[in-house]
């Protein structure tokens, strides 16, 4: 059980690390002026130069191999919940560190996501 | 249109194609997988499916379209907020319950839409607020 418990928060810690990583290092190549092909070129070859893209993927990749071993290790009515509550510490990241400001309708959104995606996909997985 | 309705729209139609690439890509690779077979977990059996997946177009279109999910990903939060793209980005299970009975005609039960009326009432509302909270800047042209 501690040993689920630990890949756990080891998986929810990647995850939602990789995506605020990955966030933070686009935010710093900033947007696209067009959706011209040149343009998407040029913004693509700005982000494979941001240092934090790159410290977010091999995050994101750990993250992927934590939860297939959370999947051999526990039951799904144990995991998929765990992975859905990711939309939740995601949103405190993006408070805290992102500095977003996340107002009471888009938490009561983000809850909503959490609960439905922990529903569809454990009667999907039935 | 308003700055802020564009930047609405702009934000949620590539929140979209970003779903929509990683429902096909997710659905090709499984359609790849089924043409390759069950994979025979041995040395030799690993070594001929990574060498069947090489082969199969099916595969390399899923990677294709997961390419083009993450490269969608990379673009919508580059401008709009983490916490607006990460829970819009949830409408492709409502999508997949959706797209499973009208094509496959799969049995839905009653907690699976429950699911999908609450993940749907959640991207609309997150969907409402202001997709950008802090500063972005534009990329060099």
């Amino acid at each position: 059980m501690i040993r689920v418990g630990f890949m756990l928060v080891f998986f929810i810690c990647c995850s939602t690390g990789g995506e605020i990583a990955m966030t933070y290092g686009m935010k710093q190549v900033g947007e696209p002026s067009s959706f011209h092909p040149m343009v998407l070129l040029r913004f693509i070859g700005e982000a494979v130069r941001n240092g934090w893209v790159w410290f977010a993927l091999p995050l994101l990749a750990a993250s992927f191999y934590s939860l297939l071993i959370l999947l051999s290790w526990a039951p799904l009515s144990v995991v998929i919940p765990a992975s859905a509550f990711n939309y939740v510490v995601g949103t405190f990241g993006a408070k805290y560190l992102l500095k977003e400001r996340v107002s009471r309708k888009r938490w009561m959104g983000v809850v909503m996501v959490c609960v439905g995606v922990t529903l569809v996909l454990l009667t999907g997985k039935n | 249109m308003s700055h802020q309705h564009r930047l609405r729209i702009k934000t949620l139609t590539v929140v979209l194609v970003m779903v929509v690439c990683a429902n096909l890509g997710d659905l090709m690779l499984k359609r790849g997988m089924l043409q390759i077979g069950a994979v025979q977990i041995s040395a030799v059996g690993i070594w001929h499916a990574l060498l069947s997946t090489i082969h199969n177009g099916t595969i390399w279109l899923g990677i294709l379209f997961l390419i083009g999910f993450t490269l969608c990903y990379m673009t919508a939060v580059s401008w709009a907020d983490y916490s607006y793209v990460m829970p819009a980005g949830a409408f492709g299970y409502a999508i997949q319950t959706v797209l499973a009975v009208i094509i496959l005609h799969e049995a839905v039960n009653a907690q699976r839409w429950i699911g999908v009326v609450l993940i749907v009432t959640g991207v609309l509302l997150v969907g409402q607020t202001h997709p950008t909270t802090t500063e972005t800047k534009t990329a060099a042209p």
